[in-house]
Parts: structure tokens; C-alpha cells; sequence
């Protein structure tokens, strides 16, 4: 005898969704409007005094936007989501919903520049402050947690450089120090990983990429795994004990497994606002549906990429944790079995005068700041994404300055190596190569 | 809100808002290896309404202290303590599959203390399959997975909550496995498989009754509960279409609509 639940592909298709109660429409229907009526007068109290479920303004939630939300919370085997405006304003959504003024975070020191700069730079203006850890120094996050630490965070494959943190150790950490273990799993998508069943008890992901998948829409998501057991300790007083801001609600007492999301929403989206519109919450659907499909030829094509450039001349050195070299490379056939992801950075012989050349030659690849695109993109990190990070931080960050980051696409795979010959022809030589 | 019944503390929800000796009280029993948090799209109406409510975690469970009760007798008898001991001499009862059978037992016992009952999801017996009761006697997951599978309908399967967000499997399963799954689900499944007396104790009941049944219900089929409600006198009976097991969340606003309708008409604040 076994449960016949969907399996994810079709989660991915249907799950959230029931046409029969959308009048029939197939395709989730784009709810583009602010706000909802209320019946009467006590409908309108119900849904402010969360006595029922339903939408008020969409700010708040959106019909449209909750079937995307509950397609990632089915996908990632989570209890409940709520989808915010870009992958940055899930993470801040996520961390304020979490801290107070005076709480401390644990930090990957390999996250993606703009997370690094809200850590670093953004947050101790709100009183909360990051002790950064290299995402294999698993001791290092036991080492640097502290009294009034709330979470540990990072990138389960860190960007750039590829370095994969230890989850299931570092979760063993998080819990036995009462706090929870956050991941960014945008790299991976659930279809290669669910970090949830690693140890990780909220997924925040910036869907804009392999997501959604096509370079089109800016959204993000948090996922909450509902395992965590927030009153088993004082750290989080604001999802235990009695909320002001509705009529002395306990979030933990009332919604158990969905406590965190509820107060992500019930606060975070009134008092913040970052939500998600209908229109790109429909964009981000259409990519997931064919997620597995696209996951399969992103990892088959960076495998293959993996290859080539370990065997360029011109290439001095290759990270992805498909390789056999790759420190990581036992740990990430365990947590990701199915792909270890189409994010590849490498160094280009030459240094950055090389680099530089390299992408202003290649034409199929396209040189920009995102990942994940359906179509091969490629970046210098130390001159684009982590450019405000002086040197001593790239180098604890992981960057090099010969560090080219690749997101492969699903094009033909020679197109990709033909491309990259173009590339590399001009950066052997970059001062006789007119740039682009 | 916490108390203590027969020494041990007990944790229930008050809906949100205080509890007050004043006003009529309605007490929620929730189902196998579950809590007091699954009746959240009912209890808030009535607390914000002119009622108490307590919204239990049977002892064992969720936030509740203690082990869990082997009987659906003692558990029967276990309410009547909750209602000692929050100082009321009255109460209306509303069950959700196991917690049918313990409102059922519990109203038979105690005539002059249960005003109404609303059973939903119930039967008069809920013999359980040996494989799951196996499963969640040895505290296997796949228990809660088979229960999940079971216990929900279209909308848990596809989706579809009616609070923006929250996804009906994983929010289900994550509250059975809350605690260790041989001492809640385990304990509850033995005590139902057990349970032999709902039938006669439903002959006993003379007093308003409301049956939540669904057409998609594979826990307690539809005619199951039929055949419960049709054992006690005067049984009011609403069948909701296209749903589970899990009405009181799958279909919460229709669930909510009947209800309200019966306990504001049969259990009226005075």
C-alpha cells in the first residue's frame, strides 16, 4: 500500500489549482486587481480578524500569486510560502520576520553580492548584525554563533565559486543552538534538491531564475518546512508571544507549522510591502511548468561545458561539483543526485585583461547580471556582481579576478563551445582583438 | 490557554481571543495524531462571536502535556474534566473523525452537561486498516503519508487552501509528525480500531446534532456517517460535494457556513 499523491511532475503542472472552482478556466486565471469585495460587514471583520482564509488587498495576498505560492510550497514539501517581489525581498522579508534590533545572524560568506551587501552593510542599520564563515568551514558556524543569534543562512552552492556548504552538518548545528537553518536554494531549484529534507527549515529562492526560467520576470519566494518547534526556547518573542498587531495573536500557539509564513504576511507584507504581482506570478508559473524538463538539459549541457573547458588551454581552472576534482564533489552526489546545477565558474588564463576580452568577444552567451536564463549568460563577477566588496572581501567571498561565471542554457551545446572558441581566441591575445 | 485536568497541564486555543466564564462554551476535539491547530478556520468565528472556545490538544498532543489516552472512553470522559475544570457545567461539542467518537461517547455519559453536538467527518466505527495501524504503531512516515493520501479530497490533493499559501499535505503531515508518530497517531488509530460502543452510544443521544459529511470522504465514507447520523434521533445532516475527509479546512467556509448556522440556532448566546 502506497499514498497516491501527485509526484512532482505533475505538482508542477497542477498543484494549488482546481480549474472547476476558477470557472473552468485551465490556465490559472491573472486576478489583476488591488482588492476584493467583502459580502457585508462581518465578512470584512472575519478576514482582518483572521477567522477565515481569503484575499483583502493585494499586498497582502492575491489569488493568482497564491497558486504560485502553493505550487513551491507542494514542490519543496513545505507547509506554506508567500512569494514576494524579487529573490532580494524574500530574504529581507524572511530575516525581519525572523530578527529584531540586536540579533545576530551566521552567515556563508559565499552568497551573491547584493545578499552579502544587505548582510554587511544594510541590516546593522536596523541593529542586526552577520558573522560571516567560509561554507566549508562547517566548525566555523558552530564557532560564531552567539547568545542572541537567530538563524544560520546560506547558499546551499555558493556564488559564485561553487562551494557547497554541508547542510545536513550545519542544520545538526543550527538545531542543537535552537535557532533555524535558512537556505537560498535558488541554484538549485527543488527539482535538484529539497533542502528541507537535508535539515533546512526555510528556502528562500530568487524564482527570476531557473524558476521562472526565461529572463522575463523579477519574483522570489519563502518557503517554510514547518518542522522548526519556535517555542522551544525565548529567541523568536514575536512569533511566541502575544502580537499587538492582532488582538494578541501567538503566531506559534495558533498555526503551529505555519507560523512563520503567517507572520510573514499578516506583518512583514502589510508593514513592508514587497509582494509579488499577478502578472509575474503567471510568468513564473509558465517556466515551472516545465521545470524538470529544463533542469535535465541545464545540467546535461553544464556536464558537458564541465568537460570542455577542463580540457581548454586557456582555461586555468574549472568549479562545478560534477567535477572529480571538485572538494565538494562526494557531498554533492548525496545532496544532489539528480544535477549539480548549470552554474560554472572558472578562470580564464590571462587574469582579468583576459577575462575582460573573453566576454566582450563571445556572442551567443550573453553578458549580463542574472542566472538561470533559459539562455547562456556570462558575467566577471569582481568587476559586476561583487564590485563593491574590496579585495580582501572577494578573496573571503571566494572571487578571484580571473573568475568568469557562466549560467549555461539549454541552447545546442556546440553552439555554446563554438561561442566560447570565439572568446577565447581573442583573450589569448586581448589587445590585438577589437572589442565588441 | 493552559489548565490542568487530572493533574496533567492541557493546552487549547481560545480562538484568539479571551476566555470568558460568561459566555456559552463550544469545545473543538480534533482527530487522529492531530491538534487543537487544524479547527482554526472555526474557532476564530465563534470566539470573535459571544463564545468561548478551546480548541484542545488531547493529552499527548501537540501542545499538551502528558501521554496519550489508550480509550476513546477515557477520552470521553477526560472532556467532561476539561468542562469541570474550566468552571463551566455546559458545553456544546464539536468532533472531527476520532473527536466524533468522543463526542458521541462523551454526550451519552454526561446527558445533562452536552448541549449540542457537531460531528464532523464522523461514524458510528472507524475500524482502521491493519497495514496503517502497523505503520503508525511503529512510528513509520508512511503512516502520515497514507493518512494524508486518505484524508483529503481534490482540494487537499491539488491545492487550493483557503488561506492564502499554506498547502493541505505538507501542513497535515507536519502536524502529525509534531510528536513521535507511535504515541499520537498510533495510539489514537488502536484506541478507534478499538472503539466499539458508537452505535449504542448514539441510540442514547437526545439532544441537537449536526452531521458534516463529504462525498469524497475515504476515512469515513459518506455512508458511514450516514449510517451514524441515522442511530441518533433528529440528526441534522449537510453533505458538502467534492470534498474529504478534511472539510473543516478543505471546504472551511462551507464548513463554517453550516455550522454557525446550527450552533447560533441550536446553542444561541443568551
Amino acid at each position: 500500500m502506497d499514498p497516491k499523491t501527485y509526484k512532482f511532475d505533475t505538482l508542477s503542472l497542477h498543484a494549488g489549482y482546481q480549474p472547476d472552482k476558477n470557472g473552468g478556466s485551465r490556465q490559472v486565471p491573472i486576478y489583476q486587481t488591488t482588492s476584493y469585495l467583502f459580502d457585508d460587514v462581518d465578512h470584512a471583520a472575519a478576514l482582518f480578524n483572521l477567522e477565515r482564509g481569503g484575499h483583502i488587498y493585494s499586498r497582502i495576498s492575491n489569488p493568482t500569486v497564491g497558486v504560485l505560492e502553493e505550487r513551491v510550497a507542494a514542490l519543496e514539501g513545505g507547509t506554506a510560502a508567500i512569494a514576494t517581489s524579487s529573490g532580494m525581498a524574500a530574504i529581507f522579508l524572511a530575516i525581519m520576520t525572523l530578527c529584531e534590533s540586536g540579533d545576530h545572524i551566521v552567515a556563508s560568506s559565499q552568497v551573491y553580492g547584493g545578499t552579502a551587501n544587505l548582510l554587511r552593510l544594510t541590516l546593522p542599520k536596523f541593529g542586526i548584525n552577520t558573522t560571516f564563515v567560509k561554507p566549508r568551514d562547517t566548525e566555523g558556524f558552530q564557532k560564531a554563533i552567539k547568545e542572541n543569534t537567530k538563524c544560520i543562512f546560506g547558499e546551499l552552492l555558493g556564488n559564485p565559486g561553487n562551494e557547497l556548504m554541508n547542510m545536513p552538518e550545519v542544520a545538526d548545528i543550527a538545531h542543537n543552538a535552537g535557532i533555524p537553518l535558512m537556505i537560498d536554494s535558488t541554484y538549485q531549484t527543488p527539482y535538484l534538491c529539497k533542502p528541507f529534507d537535508f535539515g533546512a527549515d526555510i528556502v528562500v529562492h530568487s524564482l527570476t531564475k531557473w524558476m521562472a526560467g526565461h529572463g522575463s520576470s523579477m519574483a522570489g519566494i519563502i518557503v517554510e518546512g514547518g518542522k522548526f518547534n519556535w517555542m522551544q526556547n525565548d529567541k523568536f518573542p514575536s512569533l511566541t508571544k502575544e502580537y499587538e498587531g492582532y488582538h494578541g495573536l501567538s503566531f506559534a500557539e495558533e498555526f503551529g507549522p505555519v507560523a512563520f509564513t503567517m507572520k510573514a504576511r499578516a506583518e512583514g507584507m502589510r508593514d513592508f510591502g514587497p509582494c509579488l504581482s499577478p502578472q509575474n506570478a503567471w510568468n513564473v508559473m509558465q517556466g515551472i511548468e516545465t521545470l524538470s524538463v529544463r533542469m535535465e538539459k541545464h545540467c546535461a549541457n553544464a556536464e558537458k561545458m564541465v568537460e570542455y573547458l577542463m580540457a581548454h588551454e586557456s582555461v586555468a581552472w574549472v568549479s562545478h561539483p560534477s567535477a572529480p576534482d571538485h572538494p565538494d564533489y562526494e557531498l554533492a552526489k548525496k545532496i544532489l543526485p539528480k544535477g549539480r546545477g548549470s552554474m560554472i565558474a572558472f578562470g580564464i588564463k590571462g587574469g582579468k585583461e583576459a577575462g575582460t576580452a573573453f566576454i566582450n568577444n563571445v556572442k551567443l552567451a550573453s553578458h549580463l547580471a542574472n542566472v538561470g536564463d533559459t539562455r547562456t549568460l556570462v558575467i566577471h563577477p569582481a568587476s559586476a556582481t561583487h564590485s563593491q566588496m574590496d579585495e580582501a572581501t572577494l578573496k573571503f567571498a571566494g572571487l578571484s579576478q580571473d573568475m568568469i561565471r557562466l549560467s549555461v542554457g539549454i541552447e545546442d551545446i556546440d553552439d555554446i563551445k563554438n561561442d566560447f572558441e570565439d572568446g577565447f581566441r581573442a583573450a589569448k591575445k586581448p589587445k590585438l582583438v577589437a572589442n565588441k | 490557554m493552559k489548565f490542568n485536568v487530572s493533574n496533567e497541564e492541557v493546552f487549547a486555543s481560545t480562538g484568539g481571543r479571551p476566555f470568558d466564564k460568561n459566555k456559552p462554551l463550544i469545545i473543538f476535539i480534533h482527530g487522529s495524531g492531530l491538534t487543537h491547530m487544524c479547527w482554526v478556520l472555526q474557532t476564530r468565528y465563534f470566539a470573535f462571536h459571544g463564545y468561548s472556545v478551546l480548541a484542545l490538544d488531547l493529552p499527548g498532543h501537540g501542545l499538551s502535556a502528558g501521554k496519550s489516552l489508550t480509550s476513546v472512553e477515557e477520552m470521553a470522559d477526560w472532556i467532561n474534566g476539561v468542562i469541570d475544570a474550566v468552571g463551566f457545567n455546559q458545553a456544546s461539542l464539536v468532533g472531527h473523525s476520532q473527536g466524533c467518537l468522543v463526542a458521541i461517547e462523551c454526550a451519552s455519559r454526561y446527558p445533562n452537561k452536552i448541549k449540542t453536538l457537531s460531528l464532523m467527518g464522523g461514524a458510528g466505527a472507524i475500524p482502521m486498516n491493519p497495514e496503517l495501524l502497523a505503520l503508525a504503531e511503529n512510528s513509520d512516515p508512511k503512516a502520515v503519508d497514507l493518512m494524508m493520501d486518505f484524508a483529503h479530497g481534490p482540494s487537499g490533493h491539488f491545492g487550493g487552501h483557503p488561506v492564502p499559501g499554506l498547502y493541505h499535505l505538507n501542513t497535515g503531515s507536519m502536524l502529525v509528525q509534531s510528536k513521535e508518530i507511535k504515541d499520537t497517531l498510533g495510539v489514537d488509530f488502536r484506541a478507534c480500531e478499538n472503539y466499539t460502543n458508537g452505535f449504542e452510544a448514539a441510540k442514547k443521544l437526545d439532544l441537537p446534532t449536526l452531521s458534516i459529511l463529504a462525498d469524497k470522504d475515504r476515512m469515513c465514507r459518506l455512508k458511514d456517517g450516514q449510517k451514524l447520523a441515522d442511530h441518533i434521533k433528529g440528526s441534522e445532516v449537510h453533505v458538502i460535494k467534492n470534498c474529504g475527509h478534511m472539510m473543516l479546512l478543505e471546504e472551511a467556509d462551507q464548513t463554517l457556513a453550516i455550522l454557525k448556522k446550527f450552533i447560533l440556532d441550536k446553542y444561541p448566546i443568551i
